[in-house]
């Protein structure tokens, strides 16, 4: 099958590969019609996520239609219409039964890496470094998934992939960071990075009642989207101060509850950009964190700061002062989809939100590299790209 | 002062000559072992002669030479592998990079046996006997000496400690447990365990480089939903002993496991280090047996991924599927394949 593999730092292609088979009892193989790249496929792209190696299929956000189950897989028939969550969940353990999908104990069969990086395991991740496990991604003609018997979400047929395909990832990330802001009637939320994500984000934080959201980026296209289809008001964060801007739209409180919807490759017009910047390269800190430094001080006094954008490792200048002395909250996580995949479909089928608006390309899975490549520079007002194999 | 001792004040002055000709002239140095002027290897010479110092110092001045003979070691390994690299590039005088080549390993050998020396001596000299009870898996705490903890770090028999919380009750567990015929389901080590008449076991692993090792065992203790203890008969080639308690975990979680472990490989201390050079951390090796144990209970089988397909863990696959992915997972708990 053709497969989009990782082929060294900012480097991918797509190859011939072997076709998957059923490993174990619970796989189940997926013939997969739509998948898409995600921001944090670049940094993978970018060799921010340690332990990638060449031939890696990339990607985690695809679904399609079962062709083969294993035996133990009774829930799925061949021919099933499925969304495959990013994260695997074994369903049994004592994070899956909390709902904590994404802190899987038993999914990650790297899972000493893991510990070692961040002192506790983490759920197995397709296409994703082998701190994640190992999987092979869905950024090709097929994938196995593992643990089928719990994981991938049965969809009607009735709605397009395009409608649905973000289920996978995106659309349950943008929404948990919005529901982690516990939001209360009357309060405004901001939001750091207006990329798919962010837009989901805004989406969700509206939908769950927020009275005003405000998105912070520095691409016009994507603020305009913002606006648009979030109904967000913006702040580009090169030509205006931020924090005195937000100061000033908020009548000098903040923003009651902020995401950090960028992550470890964030940019910033100050100096402190070429600092963070100059300390990544040099391997003396793993992330630059500029988005949630400003996201901490910008929040009210006991507001929320809520973190979606990925981070692997270790940060710098990290001001525990602001979130000690005001009382903030600080919640995140890797998003649980299993938890937001059936409320969120039922939402789409309702008409409550309509996923395809972040969609701004479409190609066929043998022009992946161009897809990073337009993702990676914001070419062609790019913000979100859907790959068919 | 021992001889030992002796050979490691001669090692300390041998790095702090080293190291002084390394750093102030590195070119000299460069060229007297047959490396062409070049700007980057002058940078690596003066990280080496950086080292030599910190260890010229450690030998000259601590009471115990133990830690800082084994750094020796280490640089001797690094310099083993700059030198064999150099070889083979085109920007050596090959006779006298041979003969930096040749000295190296000489010295390497004296470190070696210095380093299992003043380890011994500085020791109290029984860091390996039979003494990883249950109970006692913290023993390695504040009371050892550094001289101890290095041999047992250097020799094995260390015995390890490691803990996991399985969602299942401490009997399940110890059904499955004392049934010792499924210890390899979990345990990558192991090829099997036959359970022979009167409580004896016969049991078959895997050691470095292919070998494969023998020995009989017997069960020493066995409270049934509590603790199952074992050992290696006296006169079998390895010594082996464990304990494993099951302790119901509050709140509804299952049950804690908890595995003192005792292995000593029949080579002895070079079995040990042919074991560590390949990446066979003992203590790692129990943590990731009893996470495969958790697999194994809570979700049926064991995880693979596309990478890791049998149970590569050093050097693994690319995360993409293999040609005959089932050839991959009946291969023999293979020990080298890690570091081919």
């Amino acid at each position: 099958m053709k497969a989009t593999v990782w082929a060294g730092k900012a480097h991918v292609e797509v190859r011939d590969v072997p076709d998957p088979e059923i490993l174990d009892p619970r796989d189940a193989i997926v013939q997969i019609t739509s998948t898409a790249i995600c921001g944090s496929d670049l940094h993978l792209l970018h060799g921010f996520v340690p332990t990638m190696k060449n031939g890696d299929i990339m990607g985690h956000e695809f679904m399609g239609r079962v062709v083969d189950v294993g035996r133990d897989v009774t829930n799925l028939n061949i021919g099933d219409r499925v969304v495959v969550p990013f994260p695997i969940a074994c369903g049994s353990c004592w994070s899956c039964k909390q709902g904590l999908f994404s802190t899987c104990e038993n999914t990650n069969p790297n899972s000493w890496m893991a510990e070692k990086l961040f002192g506790h395991s983490t759920a197995g991740i397709y296409g994703y470094s082998r701190l994640t496990g190992g999987f092979a991604g869905g950024q090709a003609e097929y994938a196995r998934v593992p643990f089928a018997d719990v994981n991938p979400l049965k969809v009607p047929d009735e709605l397009t992939d395009e409608q649905v395909l973000f289920l996978s990832d995106i659309l349950p990330t943008g929404y948990m960071g919005a529901e982690m802001c516990d939001i209360q009637p009357g309060e405004i939320v901001a939001v750091w990075g207006a990329g798919p994500v962010g837009l989901f984000a805004m989406m969700s934080a509206r939908m769950l009642g927020a009275e005003r959201v405000i998105a912070i980026d520095r691409y016009d296209y994507r603020l305009a989207m913002a606006r648009e289809r979030a109904g967000a008001e913006t702040i580009d964060y090169e030509q205006q101060d931020v924090l005195e801007t937000l100061r000033e739209m908020t009548g000098g409180r903040g923003p009651d509850k902020v995401i950090d919807a960028v992550g470890l490759e964030a940019h910033s017009p100050r100096i402190d950009y070429a600092y963070d910047r100059v300390k990544q390269m040099a391997r003396i800190e793993t992330d630059r964190p500029l988005a949630l430094r400003e996201a901490i001080m910008a929040v009210r006094n006991g507001g929320i700061v809520s973190v979606i954008g990925v981070y692997g490792g270790f940060i710098d200048k990290f001001p525990m002062g602001a979130v000690m002395n005001r009382a903030l909250t600080i919640r995140s996580g890797q998003c649980h989809v299993q938890r937001y995949m059936q409320p969120l479909l039922e939402r789409i089928q309702a008409g409550d939100i309509d996923p395809t608006v972040v969609i701004t390309h479409e190609l066929p899975l043998a022009e992946a590299p161009r897809g990073y490549e337009m993702f990676r520079k914001k070419q062609d007002n790019c913000e979100k790209v859907v790959l068919k194999p | 002062m021992s001889n030992d001792q002796t050979t490691a004040r001669g090692l300390g002055y041998l790095s702090l000559g080293l190291g002084l000709s390394q750093l102030l002239a590195p070119r000299w140095f460069s060229q007297t072992i047959g490396l062409k002027d070049r700007s980057d290897n002058e940078t690596v010479v003066r990280l080496i002669g950086a080292r030599e110092l910190i260890a010229a110092a450690g030998l000259l001045t601590s009471k115990n030479p133990a830690p800082w003979v084994w750094l020796r070691v280490g640089g001797d390994l690094m310099d083993l592998a700059l030198l064999g690299r150099a070889s083979t590039s085109s920007v050596a005088e090959q006779d006298r990079l041979n003969g930096a080549l040749a000295g190296t390993v000489a010295v390497t050998a004296v470190d070696v046996m210095s380093g299992l020396g003043v380890t011994a001596s500085s020791g109290n000299g029984n860091g390996h006997a039979g003494n990883g009870h249950a109970g006692n898996g913290h023993q390695n705490g504040n009371g050892t000496s550094l001289g101890t903890r290095m041999q047992e770090a250097v020799f094995g028999g260390k015995p390890v400690h490691k803990t996991i919380t399985i969602g299942r009750s401490p009997a399940e567990l110890y059904v499955f447990w004392r049934e010792l015929e499924n210890l390899p389901t979990f345990m990558r080590h192991l090829q099997s365990v036959r359970e022979t008449a009167g409580g004896r076991s016969h049991w078959i692993a895997t050691a470095p480089l292919g070998a494969r090792v023998e020995w009989d065992a017997e069960i020493v203790n066995d409270i049934p939903d509590t603790e199952i203890s074992w050992r290696a008969l006296p006169d079998s080639a390895v010594h082996h002993e464990g304990t494993v308690r099951f302790v119901p975990a509050p709140g509804d979680r299952g049950t804690e496991v908890h595995v003192d472990f005792t292995y000593q490989p029949p080579a002895g201390p070079l079995g040990v280090a042919i074991a560590k050079l390949l990446g066979e951390e003992p203590e790692q090796q129990v943590s990731e047996d009893l996470r495969r144990l958790k697999q194994v209970l809570e979700t049926g089988s064991i995880v693979r991924s596309e990478a890791t397909l049998g149970e590569r863990r050093l050097r693994q696959r690319p995360a993409q599927p293999l040609e005959n992915p089932q050839e991959a997972m009946q291969a023999p708990h293979a020990v080298l394949e890690g570091v081919r």
